[in-house]
């Protein structure tokens, strides 16, 4: 029996993560990137010449545990705490269960403790749903049942009566209410509700934000937030070639070829054909069906409802070539080194989304600031240093256009850091910045959105991208996604990837 | 025609003035948003002008849609059932067109206009889905409703009649042909066709000149030399049951509107498999279709005549006297010409077979009072009439 004969189109970390599992049991496969490198986010990213960060993705959780075990990908990065930059120089550290600084109450660093212990809890019981195919609601088979059985036997004995009851009541609400709810600071809950709206097109008020947040402690159940390291793409890459994976890097697929409803193979830009048993994208689900596919093999209705899901990015990244670090006030250099947060309450965060709804870039960004080259000194020239920003918001569509504004962001961005590092701005070398246009472009993604489609509850589970392609499978027979836009979404978590893959093991079954 | 006034909930046709003054019975019906005849004297005078003369119904509500740019087959092809891709310019087709789940949404005709693209007239408004389904081509969809004036001229005299009135040149014209032409020095474009099951002509004109195309058609009653009947919906509905066309919304309901799981219907369900391609490129349905296409059919929408003199009207249909309940009238007429009642039912097959002897209960009243009483149906496979005067090229000249 011949080995069944596999496409993977992109070999960003889902990719490979899908193609490892498929080559281990023993089908032939073939990952083709459009870019010269593969690990999509979590790639190396040259912005200047000798200046480097580790990719789009700039914080990271450690990958689930079982997708780590089972292909070998070790977590390489340095643990780090977040530090909400106070702007009166009282800063904030929050780290997985405590929180410390200046002026916060005893019951404030109580409350965070609990609230984290639950709210891990919440994200735990989830994990059922997280690492299987999200069960379709009509029509289900016995493995739909058995997921359904196993989320529900999670939430409701998982969970405990209490519990359980908290989360059905918060689950699908904001942050906002949640946070002032249990805590006094504003500072605390500025930094909490930041994390929750994060790569979204959220504010803190916002329905879902509970939902956000929970998918990012779902990161933390497996470990603390990490500054990952410049090899982050080539873990994965190594565990897929390891498999046995053949990878082709600037390989761009114009489209996927389709007869009478089956993926026959992709035919490349360059004209030529690679036939394929079997066509996994790991691309967005709007490049995937209406770029690669063509409205031609879809039914009308499908391609409408893609066209519709909300994929519009929201944040920019911001990278600064340093000539030497620069000295935060209040702060150690060892905890330069860690996340540093400019989110000061919950206002500022609401305040900076306000601008987005109306095309405009927050003036008050809420920023996430890394230093990478302090965990990776590889990444700059000896001495120098480069720090990598987040800043939200950064709407795709802006309406005075991101031609003429990228210079007044990113100044906006580098003023508001400079409040906090006075001189930073003299030590800059160089910097480039990432709109939400410039990621669709670099990176090609969609929108540009960091998770391939915005993570609200419409849009997940048995709904992402939409219901009909949820399970991985799509209209087109032998035609899967694995990516971000399939369940349980973006992250540098490998699980869509893993899921992608025993899904198609179990349709398309062995070899 | 009149503006577009919002104070007026239903719109005049271009026709409204002669329809108006005709209107005898002041019966009036709302169609698409206008106001139309439902009678204008007798139902039974305007039935017999189709089947015996000529009748003229204003046709103008009908929806429709001009499709253009360099996409237009495809973009119709991947919507409709049917494969146009052979359809050539000057020529009309049946279609009917589904929704992802292979459902129908809605039948019509497509008009090839040549280089002004392609018409599509249908019996419910589908411009949000005639939207959807254009993304990813390259075409304009414009609505032009209420920019062409039409009259239907049916009847084994309407030939002869459109020649009298000065629309000549249809002699060769085949069902499903357009012919273009002049009228007066305006322009008219004719098809043969309508919804009747006879002879019969649309014409279609700028509404501009609707008045001088309905003068000139009635101009030959007065001229004393064919009798011109216009007609009403009441008539309209007796003969499109006669000829065995369905009427989405009435007969079945369409995907859009279907609320309830299994209410809606495929076009295998309809009886429309003939209009049905297995073999084209893709089409928005067509995966839900082969997968049903394999499987024993569960229901039907037939052709139905009914024995007995009592009309059937929403009735039960049982699988033999007192047996099964397997469906149930959906629309029905007594035929005068064919002496029966004809009905459109909706009956579920078991195992994909037909039932052997299909039943209805009919209730009736006799002043005032209800009885019930049973009459045998019989499935007609092919219309109930179905004259060889309606395809005959070129038509008698009577």
């Amino acid at each position: 029996m011949t080995r069944k004969n596999v496409i993977i189109i992109g070999g960003g970390h889902n990719g490979l993560v899908c193609a490892a599992y498929l080559a281990k049991a023993g089908y032939d496969v073939n990952v083709l990137e459009a870019r010269d490198t593969c690990g999509g986010g979590v790639a190396k990213y040259e912005f200047a010449d000798g200046y480097h960060v580790t990719g789009l993705a700039q914080v990271v959780h450690p990958l689930n545990p079982k997708i780590a075990k089972e292909l070998g990908i070790k977590s390489t990065g340095k643990a780090i705490d977040t530090i909400s930059l106070g702007s009166d120089g009282r800063h904030l550290t929050l780290s997985v269960d405590a929180v410390s600084g200046k002026g916060l109450s005893a019951k404030d660093i109580l409350a965070y403790k609990n609230f984290k212990k639950e709210f891990r809890k919440y994200a735990k019981a989830l994990e059922p749903l997280t690492m299987n195919t999200p069960p379709r609601l009509k029509d289900m088979d016995n493995k739909d049942k058995f997921t359904l059985a196993k989320i529900g036997w999670s939430l409701r004995f998982g969970l405990g009566t209490s519990s359980m009851r908290e989360f059905l009541r918060v689950g699908g609400i904001n942050i906002y209410d949640v946070l002032n709810e249990i805590f006094d600071d504003p500072r605390l809950k500025g930094a909490i509700s930041a994390d929750a709206v994060l790569g979204h097109n959220m504010g803190a008020r916002t329905p879902t934000t509970v939902l956000t947040y929970l998918n990012r402690l779902r990161g933390e159940t497996y470990g603390p937030q990490t500054l990952p390291t410049s090899d982050g793409g080539d873990q994965f890459v190594a565990a897929a070639e390891k498999a046995g994976v053949k990878i082709e890097t600037d390989v761009r697929i114009a489209k996927i070829i389709v007869d009478n409803g089956t993926a026959q193979g992709v035919e490349l830009a360059s004209g030529e054909i690679r036939t394929a048993d079997i066509v996994i994208s790991n691309a967005d689900a709007k490049t995937t069906f209406l770029d690669l596919v063509g409205t031609q093999d879809l039914d009308a209705m499908f391609s409408q409802r893609i066209s519709t899901t909300r994929t519009n990015g929201n944040v920019a990244k911001l990278h600064f070539a340093l000539s030497k670090l620069p000295d935060f006030k209040g702060l150690a250099e060892n905890e330069v080194g860690q996340r540093l947060l400019v989110a000061n309450d919950m206002r500022y965060v609401e305040h900076a989304f306000n601008h987005s709804k109306y095309g405009e870039y927050s003036e008050k960004p809420i920023l996430e600031i890394t230093f990478p080259s302090l965990s990776d000194p590889s990444l700059a020239p000896a001495g120098h240093h480069v720090m990598s920003v987040s800043a939200s918001f950064a709407p795709y569509h802006l309406k005075a256009s991101w031609d003429k504004n990228r210079s007044a962001f990113s100044h906006n961005v580098l003023s508001i850091i400079e409040h906090y590092a006075p001189g930073i701005s003299a030590s800059v070398v160089a910097e480039d910045m990432l709109t939400p246009v410039d990621i669709e472009r670099e990176f090609n993604v969609t929108g540009g959105h960091w998770h391939h489609g915005e993570m609200m509850i419409d849009q997940m589970f048995m709904m992402r991208p939409i219901h009909g392609a949820a399970q991985y499978n799509t209209p087109i027979d032998g035609l899967y996604l694995c990516g971000a836009a399939a369940h349980p979404g973006g992250g540098i978590t490998g699980i869509p990837g893993h899921n992608a893959a025993q899904r198609i093991l179990k349709m398309e079954g062995g070899k | 025609m009149d503006k577009p006034n919002f104070n007026q909930v239903l719109q005049h046709s271009p026709f409204f003035a002669r329809v108006d003054e005709l209107n005898l019975m002041k019966s009036w019906s709302a169609w698409n948003g206008y106001q139309v005849a439902r009678v204008y004297d007798t139902v039974a005078a305007e039935y017999f002008a189709v089947r015996s003369s000529c009748s003229v119904f204003d046709m103008t509500p009908m929806e429709k849609y001009r499709i253009k740019g360099p996409d237009a087959l495809k973009f119709l092809n991947r919507m409709v059932t049917r494969d146009i891709s052979n359809l050539k310019p000057g020529r009309v087709t049946y279609v009917v067109w589904c929704n992802d789940d292979g459902r129908v949404l809605d039948d019509g005709t497509i008009f090839h206009l040549g280089g002004d693209g392609y018409r599509l007239c249908a019996q419910h408004h589908q411009l949000d889905w005639l939207m959807i389904s254009s993304l990813g081509f390259d075409v304009s969809i414009e609505e032009e409703t209420h920019d062409v004036a039409a009259l239907s001229v049916q009847g084994p005299t309407s030939f002869a009649v459109l020649e009298a009135a000065g629309i000549g040149g249809l002699d060769d014209l085949k069902p499903f042909v357009i012919h273009h032409t002049q009228l007066e020095g305006m322009d008219v474009m004719i098809s043969r066709t309508g919804f009747t099951g006879d002879l019969g002509y649309e014409v279609w004109v700028d509404p501009r000149h609707a008045i001088t195309l309905w003068d000139a058609v009635f101009g030959v009653k007065e001229r004393g030399l064919y009798d011109v009947k216009p007609m009403g919906l009441d008539a309209l509905e007796m003969v499109r049951i006669e000829a065995g066309f369905i009427m989405p919304g009435d007969d079945f309901i369409t995907a859009e509107t279907a609320v309830r799981d299994g209410h809606d219907r495929s076009p295998f369900e309809l009886g429309l498999t003939w209009a049905v391609s297995l073999d084209k490129s893709y089409y928005t349905g067509k995966k839900a279709l082969q997968a049903e296409h394999d499987r024993p059919i569960k229901r039907r929408l037939v052709k139905l005549s009914v024995e007995g003199n009592k009309a059937p009207t929403d009735s039960f249909l049982y699988d033999g006297k007192n047996g099964m309940r397997i469906g149930a009238i959906k629309s029905n007429i007594w035929s005068p010409i064919l002496k029966r009642n004809l009905a459109m039912a909706d009956i579920e097959y078991q195992n994909g077979a037909e039932p052997s002897e299909i039943w209805a209960e009919i209730y009736y009243q006799k002043e005032l009072e209800w009885k019930s009483t049973w009459a045998k149906c019989q499935i007609s496979e092919k219309p109930f009439w179905n004259p060889p005067r309606r395809s005959k090229t070129p038509p008698d000249r009577m």
